[in-house]
């Protein structure tokens, strides 16, 4: 639409509205969402800032390409179910996506009021839309849809790159089963991201769009195990798409580390989000002592100490380089220090020590300086000698990042990767024919949005594959092939 | 959702249950286990394949109920259906052939140990199994071992069937260094540890089956995580089964007993752990 004929005048000095959050105090002890989301009238100011631009960049930028203009004009018209509509022609999850995905890095980086006035809140705005349709209970279904008659298509896990190749694929009539090894579905959005940032009756709805379109869920289930590849496609699946993550810990490599009351964030998070340790009646529990260290920079790191301070204890999180070059999204680390989470910088750990039953009691760490720009294009931390020192601890959490389960890879060899990592080329394609990865198993530990980016591609590639001819032998970058 | 076909009491706390698993059955081999719940609301617990049946598309389990789980597991009745049954995780057990092989277990590992007995058997190895269990009325699966193995040889703590003492007493009574060429162990930790010691000279391979606390078991939480020379590896994806004479036992224990003060706390009350409850 040519904003000439917008029925509004779009306002971009009006005031970015702020979006509201519970108290800190109160939060700090609840699992209660953190982020309340925007109020009506929060929508219309917010809505209105949107310039409506003919070329728009946000949409561009989106990793899924949803009609960000679009969604937003709607919104600005008093019409969140047109919104939700609208994103619905390229994503099912706006609740999931409005809480999650990373609009800073995507969208709202390229909008193109940002520099002046502070970008659109286009998150906060698709999670309204979300929100909205969920409470008007909207059936979320965009069109009707018959049960899918196509030839079938395997996805092996059940995370955000397998969710959204679902949809695409479902779409267009290709009978989709997801394996999920979980009793539960979402992958890491079920086990990794906490109840306090992605509500779990929210993921479980947006699941359950998919299963009202026709998608088939198998639980418990872990392919490479419960079945082959090679068994897949005897059992008449014509292509598979491998999004199974990156659910390998790294370990901290240093004396003591398996002491009781030393995690991995996975271990932490799954113990609290998929087994909801965090209950009075969970049969699955956690140790959370009244110190908790965590150790990491990154989302989990943010997402562990979070849960260990709502368990009521004492928080620090253990970082070897600075806030600056925290991986985390700024909006996890500003509410974690809001919540009393203390940080200490450029420090880390060399060793824990336990009591006569094994359990964690102290740590020793080492102050750091930084040092020159690494790899990873951050400076590099670099241990001051002599400036060590302890602390009283009870539980430990590891959270420095994690390599791509090997489950399926170690039982399929065919299957080339590389440092752990499945090797694709940009359709997704591995080295076997009509079998695709993406999202952490390709990539590592990324995010929530690139997963779904990579399982949109493969679903593409996947379709092109099935609905012309033979499909073509899968070319891999010339550095993994021979 | 798996049904229950049999159930099948063999002890005062120990039961077997055929469960109907077909994809399971086609594929699990000795020495693998399963993850199952019972419950929509239980955890998630590692339990040994013990035996399989193609015609019925089963598999066995055999369960101690000693715990909240273990106890719900057996609870349920044939025509019951268990919530989730996940696997066959783990590596298979480490095969040889034409050798004598020494398969050793206590408690509930008598059961775990006997397919691993009779793969062994089944590859041409000559196979002594050593059982033991407390007396005579608590011997479990004593007809499907004898058809399994070449020598089953019993051992009671108190003298009441077979020999009188613990296997590991009972191999020192008649064996010798280098009567052995492998050797397998599975049962309590401190069992697998004394004979992991006993052997460690012999000039043998032993290996022991592991049963640390587990949660996903495909290598994602690292939660079995346990020590195995100078290594740390996973039991569920890595294991279960290890060279016994490099694993860390004492680190096995102390890490299974971690959450049993809890466990046991959190049936006794039920206090929110959340600070403001309404959980």
């Amino acid at each position: 639409m040519d904003a000439k004929a917008l029925p509004y005048k779009p306002n971009p000095k009006l005031p970015r509205q702020v979006l509201p959050v519970l108290q800190p105090e109160v939060r700090a002890k609840s699992a209660d969402e953190v982020a309340l989301g925007f109020a009506e009238r929060e929508v219309s100011v917010e809505a209105q800032r949107c310039l409506q631009c003919p070329k728009p960049a946000c949409v561009n930028a989106c990793p899924l390409h949803i009609d960000i203009k679009r969604f937003i004009s709607r919104l600005a018209q008093g019409d969140p179910e047109g919104a939700v509509d609208v994103i619905s022609e390229q994503s099912p999850f706006p609740g999931v996506c409005g809480r999650v995905c990373q609009h800073e890095l995507f969208c709202e980086d390229a909008c193109l009021i940002g520099k002046k006035f502070g970008p659109v809140a286009i998150g906060s705005l698709e999670r309204f839309a979300a929100d909205h349709a969920r409470l008007a209970k909207k059936t979320l279904t965009p069109g009707a849809f018959p049960a899918p008659t196509g030839k079938k298509v395997a996805l092996v896990g059940s995370g955000p790159a397998s969710l959204i190749a679902a949809f695409d694929l479902v779409r267009k009539n290709y009978r989709v089963t997801v394996f999920e090894a979980l009793h539960k579905l979402g992958g890491v959005l079920a086990y990794g991201i906490p109840n306090f940032r992605l509500p779990r009756e929210i993921l479980h709805e947006e699941i359950a769009r998919l299963q009202n379109m026709g998608v088939e869920f198998v639980t418990s289930f872990i392919v490479g195990k419960t079945a082959s590849l090679e068994e897949l496609f005897e059992e008449g699946f014509e292509a598979v798409f491998i999004g199974t993550g990156a659910g390998l810990p790294f370990m901290l490599g240093i004396p003591g580390e398996n002491l009781i009351g030393v995690y991995t964030a996975n271990e932490f998070l799954t113990r609290i989000n998929l087994m909801e340790a965090y209950k009075a009646d969970a049969v699955t529990p956690v140790r959370v002592g009244k110190r908790t260290i965590v150790v990491g920079g990154g989302n989990s790191a943010m997402d562990a100490a979070r849960w260990a301070k709502r368990m009521g204890s004492e928080t620090i999180v253990l970082f070897r380089r600075g806030r600056a070059e925290m991986r985390a999204r700024l909006e996890e680390i500003e509410h974690a220090e809001e919540e009393g989470i203390q940080f200490h910088f450029l420090a880390a750990p060399v060793a824990l020590y336990g009591d006569e039953s094994g359990t964690v009691r102290e740590i020793e760490c080492i102050e750091m300086r930084l040092g020159e720009v690494d790899s990873s294009g951050r400076p590099s931390p670099v241990p001051i000698p002599g400036s060590e020192f302890r602390l009283e601890v009870d539980t430990v959490v590891a959270a420095i990042g994690q390599a791509p389960n090997p489950t399926l890879q170690r039982v399929t060899p065919q299957l080339i990767t590389k440092r752990g990592k499945i090797v694709v080329n940009e359709a997704g394609e591995t080295s076997m024919a009509l079998v695709y990865a993406g999202g952490d198993v390709v990539r590592g530990g990324s995010t929530v949005i690139l997963a779904m980016r990579d399982g949109r591609a493969a679903a593409e590639a996947i379709d092109k594959a099935l609905s012309g001819g033979p499909a073509a032998a899968a070319e891999l970058p010339a550095e993994v092939q021979g | 959702m798996n049904k229950v076909l049999a159930k099948k009491q063999l002890g005062p706390e120990v039961f077997q249950l055929e469960i109907e698993a077909p994809r399971i059955q086609k594929r699990w081999k000795a020495g693998q286990f399963v993850i199952i719940r019972p419950n929509s609301n239980s955890e998630r617990i590692p339990l040994t394949l013990v035996q399989s049946d193609a015609d019925r598309e089963s598999i066995t389990i055999v369960i101690q109920a000693i715990g909240n789980t273990t106890k719900e597991t057996v609870e349920k009745e044939p025509g019951d259906f268990l919530v989730d049954v996940v696997g066959p995780l783990g590596e298979a057990a480490s095969m040889c052939e034409g050798q004598r092989v020494v398969c050793m277990a206590g408690g509930v590992g008598v059961a775990e140990v006997l397919p691993v007995a009779s793969a062994f058997r089944e590859a041409g190895n000559h196979v002594t199994a050593l059982c033991g269990a407390r007396s005579d009325g608590l011997r479990i699966l004593d007809a499907e071992l004898k058809t399994s193995v070449d020598d089953l040889r019993w051992a009671t703590d108190d003298g009441s069937f077979g020999f009188h003492g613990n296997v590991l007493q009972l191999l020192q009574s008649f064996a010798q260094p280098g009567d052995f060429g492998v050797g397998h162990v599975i049962g309590p930790i401190p069992m697998m540890k004394a004979v992991a010691n006993a052997t460690r000279d012999w000039g043998m391979k032993m290996y022991a089956s592991l049963n640390p606390v587990m949660i996903d078991g495909t290598g994602m939480c690292g939660g079995c995580r346990v020590t195995v020379g100078d290594k740390v590896k996973f039991a569920c994806v890595d294991g279960p089964e290890f060279d016994a004479h490099l694993v860390d036992f004492d680190e096995l224990a102390r890490r299974n007993r971690a959450y049993r003060e809890m466990e046991q706390r959190v049936l006794a009350d039920h206090v929110c752990r959340i600070g403001l409850g309404g959980a």
